[in-house]
């Protein structure tokens, strides 16, 4: 036994280092010619040619020739693969195949630990999450157990990711074997790789979304500034420099991501192969015009569990549609005309691999293209195309041989090549058994006996007719041509009859052996062919049944099918707030044409117009809201330091929140999506427009001017949350964030003017830099009059100017301050009490300041009360009687002034955007609803259409319903309902979710 | 004698314009005692049962509301204050708040609404309510003269107690000691993902948490019912005391719950308990109204101003979860969270009526049916002859920010003052920049 075990042993490391040059063997050298020929074999060579009965030569590790009617040279062991294929072996440009894998990945967007720089020991970038210098080809070692699982599925060769960091560092291709580490490497830098998730960093910043993309993007001004410097040794941006030569993968999560990840490499004049989510199809125009190549999972949806009405609520019409859609994502990106990859990563088991491509092809993908796109398209995207993707001379001998075509439901993989070493999946030479046959075993009366099941036949039943007729099912179980049989004979006799034996002949295919009856008798058995099984025997699985769903957009619940139309628009006897010198016109008209008011006022002709008849309702400018956090991704709020000028909200607009259609409906246009109130300098905000429906990019209000979040006060301190080791945790040392964060903008410009300089390109102060120059105003979050006065003097001191002071909830005390410099105030209708700083806020802020002259708006900061501003303006009625003329002006006129936007909108007057509400009654009023809301013309919002939307869209979900409740039955894995947790952004919103549940009950603003 | 009267109420204006906010907060006292017959007349009188009487009167005397008529007379003694063009209302009540339990959210030493531990059925909020509160004077002002106070927290946050607004100190403002129990039915989680620690947890893993609160929970209430049965235990347990009071009916049962799953949970099981229990919250509650209807359980609407539970909602479904329920035949009160915010209560009712709800019912969900989940309504929530007189004048309609105008109030006949710090701040600036 002994000896057997050390025979194993020696076997198993002689095949290891077989060939290892620089390794020593212990015990004698085995090295093995490694020529092989196969034959007959129906090649297909890439997606584009296929080879009938060719021939096949492997030299080593690598392929000798390939083609029709080689000539076999002498030596050559000959493999006859009749009626088989040869395909290449499958490549996957994404894998986290021996790297320690990304669970460190739980980190994320995590609470901020007072960590300001690199714990990392050496000279590398100052955040952890910098990391080029980590390369995949230092810290990979084989995973046999891994490889196994990604060969059986037909893989040869893998581009392995460290999955770890924003700048990851570089993959490597490598060889699906089990061989030593050096022997499995095709390519050592395949891809640079980068992402927006921060990984196992210990550092606080970034702690959003807008924090990583602008961390990517101060690294790119980095590593350029580090290339013409000698003050600094920093190996992290040497080897950014380094591999700005490789191709450059970007993981992302779908194509939200997928789009910011190439807007940055516009910027930087890179060109990205992304890893993108799997759900390009809900915007793949989009998708397309980046020009980008990408990667794409296949681990579509599971179904839900629907059983249950009150749980099934739970799930968003989003999530359906994507269960029903996201396997036509391969097919609409092949039509679409995108490059890309398929990846095995992001499945659950890698053994969906099949199954899923072949539901991508039932839903439209070509079979060429679902081959180019696991062959020759992530080979040539890394780089490695000479090597792996196709079969050729000189290439790895790298390939599968499977039964028939490869995409074809049965197809079986037998054998997977890689690096000319076999590796069996399933046996070859098994022959075929399923039919059905004619069965004698002695003391039994004759039967049929029925094999069928996968393979060469895995399942049976025993059947006779007659007196003793008979109906069971056989335990069927094979090894080779061994063949064991049992079943319950039930009479004659009675009990489990077993069979054991071999095929002892092919033509006919007659089964032998020998039999044991129930009472322990023995005997022979003999089973003859005598048909094949009948088509209905074998009939296909029914495939899944294809989408049947439209695409909306958004993607989701009342999104559109066709996006609504700017109409010419006449709405006729109306109370018209002009906002303008003409007041309130009673039985007035509004004409819109071409996006932009046409005319206002009375007796107006129609045209060719569409008139709406307003007899009785109100008809106003469209809501400004200069406070909001909607329509943001990934965290609103940058608070690991105490300025973060350089994040900008215009990085993460999302254009799927729902909360765009919900303030629609409140007769919002326009808001102001501003950065968080975590510091003094907080980011760069996004005007936008709620056109929902609309891309990212086409929300944002055109030709707008920059503006900037600040903030003071007990947020800024970290008085009410957190550890507070952040600097300042004083209103004395916010004053001084300032004085230092501005002085060194204007030592920045300076030294930038200076020709020849090398500066160091600092997208912080450059805003600063803006600022100074009136290039970019200021919002600065407030309460407080000390403050609110701290910071005028510092802004008169340093040379800026302070645009606005929102929430200023102690404005009226300062109002004749604020007046002086200019400065506007956006406050809360009625808000206080709920921290300290709000103790002495009252509901005449807004009535004291624009009786001074501010100009004076109320926001809402919170994605309720935004659908509601027209009765927070109302209150300005309640609390100090301002006119109501004025009042709507509140939310309205004067926040487009403080928004530099009122020569386009905030007023109804021809010429400017046709962003108007039809309300229902007094604008003013709590019983007022926006019966229509036009953004640019575009009756986005329409009280009729919206209950329409909402009956079709409950047909749409019962009709997924059916459908999904259909694929269980049929024995689709399904998944327990739940929703994904809104996200919900206020000012105090950190991207600290352990810290938010401890606040959970104390909502702030 | 009338014209005296109206020269006081006259006088009163005045003064409310100038002269008394030279006082400060501080100085705003409890009003005194009713000691003249008052009569108010002209109005249009929103009695809280869903009735209006149009061009009426209404005359109280020793505290208490004598007549409510149309074009009624005032008795020869009375004062008279003309209210011709103007509504007269019932006091609103705001059900399920922590006003006077807390003066700044923030700062953890005001905060004395929420208890440490799980089941706490036996801590009372009466006896921390804070009458000196800067907050309740801003609530007046605009309608809102009662409140249920009521402890937050764990799974029995304590016992709420029912107050009037204007009081030196708790035992004066207390109208219902004890009331209620509040029970937060532990919630199934709706959503994966985006709350720390949940944030890896599998639905099941959460279901399953949630199941084993339930457990404990229903355990506390078997033992504590078998408790109940025994006049003296030998070992006094003081929470199982506490809700004893539960059992022998002199507490309601108030269930905090939102899924439409756990309103029913909520409800079968406190039924099974033999309770009648009101449901607080329900943003599901219209999804199961017909269960709720065959119950009998009334529904305090939690925050008609917030957002769709579900993503995929209405976008106006909570301004119309109440009309629903009332127009299933339910009995429905508005409530709002918070104690500074109370002072919007009265628009949850506007809201209420903008989507749906009869406006006299949505005034009846912020008086009359407010004062029977309460157990008060023998004495408050509507005007009726021998109840409290605690009532308010206000120019416009209450229900609507543009037109709340509350010029005057009573409590219990107590003609309340109605400054408070905000107006003061108002004056002492505005005169500031007017160079008084």
């Amino acid at each position: 036994m002994k000896k057997t075990l050390l025979l194993i042993l020696l076997l198993v490391s002689g095949n290891l280092l077989l060939a290892q040059q620089t390794f020593p063997v212990n015990g004698s050298y085995d090295i093995r010619p490694q020529l092989y020929a196969f034959t007959n074999a129906t090649i297909v060579v890439n997606s584009g040619q296929t080879i009938a009965n060719g021939t096949l030569l492997v030299k080593g590790r690598q392929i000798e020739g390939v083609g029709k009617g080689l000539n076999i040279p002498k030596g050559y062991l000959t493999i006859d693969l009749k009626g088989k294929y040869i395909y290449p072996s499958l490549v996957d440009a994404f894998s986290s195949y021996g790297t320690t894998d990304a669970s460190r990945e739980a980190g994320g967007f995590g609470g901020r630990q007072s960590i300001f720089v690199s714990t990392k020991k050496g000279p590398y970038n100052w955040n952890e999450a910098i990391r080029p210098e980590t390369e995949v080809r230092a810290l990979f070692s084989v995973d046999t157990k891994k490889a196994d699982e990604l060969r059986r599925a037909g893989f040869g060769s893998v581009n392995a990711i460290n999955r770890d960091g924003i700048a990851r560092g570089t993959s490597a291709a490598v060889a699906l074997t089990d061989e030593a580490d050096n022997r499995v490497f095709i390519k050592d830098r395949t891809a640079a790789n980068y992402s927006f998730s921060k990984g196992s960093s210990k550092n606080d910043y970034p702690t959003s979304l807008m924090g990583a993309i602008a961390l990517l993007r101060q690294t790119y001004y980095d590593a350029k500034w580090y290339g013409n410097q000698n003050e600094e040794y920093n190996i992290s941006l040497a080897e950014f420099n380094k591999q700005q030569d490789l191709p450059q993968l970007f993981e992302t999560d779908g194509w939200a991501n997928t789009l910011r990840a190439d807007k940055i490499a516009k910027e930087f004049g890179k060109r990205y192969l992304i890893k993108s989510g799997g759900d390009e199809y809900q915007r793949i125009a989009e998708v397309k015009a980046t020009g980008a190549s990408l990667i794409i999972p296949i681990a579509f949806p599971k179904a839900y569990d629907v059983e249950d009405p009150a749980e099934a609520r739970n799930i968003t019409l989003a999530q359906m549609k994507a269960w029903e859609m996201a396997p036509g994502n391969p097919a609409a990106l092949e039509k679409a005309g995108v490059p890309f990859a398929i990846t095995a990563f992001g499945l659950e088991n890698v053994r969906e691999f099949w199954a899923n491509l072949r539901t991508a092809i039932d839903n439209g993908l070509s079979e060429q293209q679902a081959l180019k796109s696991i062959t020759e398209n992530p080979a040539t995207f890394l780089g490695i195309a000479d090597q792996v993707g196709s079969l050729g001379k000189g290439k790895l001998a790298n390939f599968i041989v499977t039964s028939g075509p490869l995409f074809k439901k049965d197809n079986i993989i037998f054998e997977n090549w890689v690096q000319g070493k076999k590796f069996q999946v399933n046996k070859i030479d098994v022959t075929d058994l399923k039919g059905v046959y004619n069965l004698t075993v002695d003391g039994v009366a004759a039967a049929n006996l029925r094999i069928t099941g996968s393979g060469g036949g895995s399942a049976a039943t025993v059947e006779r007719t007659g007196t003793d007729s008979l109906k069971t099912t056989a335990s069927l179980s094979r090894n080779g041509d061994w063949v064991a049989i049992s079943f319950n004979s039930k009479k004659s006799p009675t009990g489990s009859v077993r069979l054991s034996g071999y095929v002892v002949s092919a033509n006919p295919l007659t089964m032998k052996g020998e039999s044991a009856l129930p009472d322990g008798s023995t005997g022979r058995w003999t089973a003859t062919f005598r048909e094949a099984l009948k088509a209905d025997a074998q009939k296909e699985e029914p495939k899944a049944a294809l989408a049947q769903g439209k695409l909306v957009y958004p993607f989701g619940v009342f999104g559109y099918e066709e996006a609504p139309k700017q109409e010419t628009v006449l709405i006729k006897n109306a109370t018209v707030w002009t906002n303008e010198k003409d007041g309130i016109l009673q039985n007035a008209d509004i004409l819109l044409a071409n996006g932009k008011i046409k005319a206002v006022g009375k007796g107006l002709s129609a045209g060719g117009a569409t008139v709406i008849d307003a007899t009785g309702k109100h008809v106003t400018a469209g809501i400004i809201d200069e406070h909001s956090h909607i329509a943001g991704s990934g965290g609103i709020n940058e608070g690991a330091q105490s300025s973060s000028a350089e994040v900008r909200i215009a990085d993460i607009i999302n254009s799927e929140d729902v909360n765009i259609y919900r303030q629609l409906a409140g007769g919002v246009t326009t808001s102001h999506i501003l950065h968080g109130s975590a510091n003094p300098i907080g980011g760069q905000s996004q005007l936008i427009k709620l056109r929902w429906g609309k891309a990212p990019e086409a929300l944002k209000f055109a030709g707008s001017d920059g503006f900037i979040k600040f903030a003071l006060g007990e947020n800024v301190k970290q008085s009410n949350f957190g550890t507070g080791a952040r600097f300042p945790v004083t209103r004395m040392g916010v004053e001084q964030t300032y004085v230092d964060g501005f002085t060194r903008a204007k030592e920045y410009e300076k030294a930038m003017k200076i020709k020849g300089n090398n500066v160091r390109r600092d997208l912080e102060l450059d805003a600063l830099v803006e600022i100074l120059n009136n290039k970019r105003f200021i919002t600065c979050h407030s309460y407080v009059q000390s403050e609110i006065n701290m910071l005028i003097n510092v802004a008169d001191s340093l040379g800026f100017k302070i645009n606005t002071f929102t929430h200023i909830l102690e404005g009226y005390k300062v109002a004749d301050k604020m007046k002086a410099h200019g400065i506007a105030g956006s406050t809360f209708s009625d808000w206080w009490a709920y921290k300290y700083e709000v103790a002495e806020a009252i509901p005449y802020n807004g009535k004291i300041m624009h009786n001074v002259g501010v100009t004076t708006a109320f926001n809402s900061d919170d994605a309720e009360m935004a659908r509601r501003l027209n009765q927070e303006a109302g209150k300005a009625v309640l609390y100090g009687g301002v006119p109501e003329e004025d009042a709507l002006k509140f939310v309205t006129l004067n926040p487009a002034r403080m928004l530099h936007i009122d020569d386009q909108v905030g007023s109804l007057k021809a010429g400017k955007d046709a962003d108007v509400v039809i309300w229902s009654e007094h604008p003013l009023s709590i019983y007022a609803k926006a019966e229509k809301t036009f953004v640019d013309g575009v009756p986005y919002w329409d009280i009729t259409r919206d209950a329409e939307v909402q009956k079709t869209q409950q047909a749409e979900r019962a009709r997924l319903i059916r459908k999904m409740l259909e694929s269980k039955t049929k024995g689709a894995r399904t998944q327990r309902p739940a929703a994904d947790a809104p996200r919900l952004y206020n000012c105090e919103t950190l991207e600290d979710y352990a810290a938010e549940l401890d606040h959970a009950t104390a909502h702030q603003h | 004698m009338k014209r005296s009267i109206i020269t006081t109420y006259m006088l009163s204006l005045v003064l409310t314009a100038s002269g008394l906010q030279a006082f400060a907060q501080a100085n705003i006292s409890p009003a005194k005692k009713q000691d003249r017959t008052i009569a108010i007349t002209g109005a249009t009188i929103h009695v809280g049962n869903g009735t209006v009487v149009q061009n009426g009167t209404i005359v109280f005397s020793n505290g208490k509301i004598v007549s409510v008529t149309p074009n009624g007379q005032a008795p020869q003694d009375a004062s008279v204050i003309s209210a011709s063009g103007k509504h007269i209302y019932p006091g609103f009540i705001a059900p399920v708040t922590n006003l006077g339990l807390t003066e700044i959210e923030a700062v953890k030493a005001t905060i004395d609404f929420r208890e440490i531990g799980t089941y706490n059925p036996h801590v009372r909020s009466l006896i921390a309510y804070n009458t000196d509160s800067k907050v309740q004077p801003t609530l007046r002002s605009n309608g809102v003269l009662m409140a249920q106070v009521t402890p937050q927290g764990g799974v029995l946050a304590g016992s709420s107690s029912v107050v009037q607004l204007d009081a030196w100190n708790w035992e004066d403002a207390v109208l219902r000691a004890d009331d209620a129990i509040h029970l937060n039915w532990p919630q199934t989680p709706r959503f994966r993902g985006g709350f720390g620690r949940f944030a890896q947890q599998s639905p099941e893993a959460l279901q399953e948490a949630t199941n084993k609160s339930i457990d404990e929970l229903k355990a506390f209430f078997a033992e504590a019912k078998a408790y109940a049965e025994i006049a003296k235990p030998e070992v006094t347990n003081t929470r199982f005391e506490a809700m004893r009071r539960l059992f022998n009916g002199q507490e309601k049962l108030f269930v905090t719950a939102d899924s439409q799953k756990d309103i029913v949970a909520a409800i079968r099981f406190a039924k099974g308990m033999g309770l009648n229990p009101v449901l607080v919250g329900g943003d599901e509650a219209y999804l199961v109204a017909n269960f709720l209807k065959e119950n009998n359980v009334a529904v305090v609407v939690k925050q008609p101003h917030s957002l769709p539970a579900n993503n995929d909602d209405d976008v106006n479904m909570p301004y119309k979860n109440a009309a629903r329920l009332a127009n299933a035949g339910l009995t429905v009160v508005l409530s709002i969270e918070g104690y500074w915010q109370q002072r919007n209560l009265p628009f949850m009712a506007g809201t209420a009526a903008a989507w749906g709800m009869d406006r006299e019912k949505a005034v009846s969900a912020v008086t009359l049916n407010t004062a029977k989940i309460l157990g008060i309504d023998k004495t408050a929530g509507s005007l009726e002859a021998g109840k409290d007189a605690t009532l308010f004048v206000s120019a416009g309609d209450a229900l609507d920010m543009k037109t709340n105008k509350v010029e005057k109030a009573f409590i219990q006949g107590r003609d309340i003052n109605l400054d408070n710090l905000h107006k003061q701040l108002d004056k002492k600036f505005s005169d500031k920049y007017s160079g008084k």
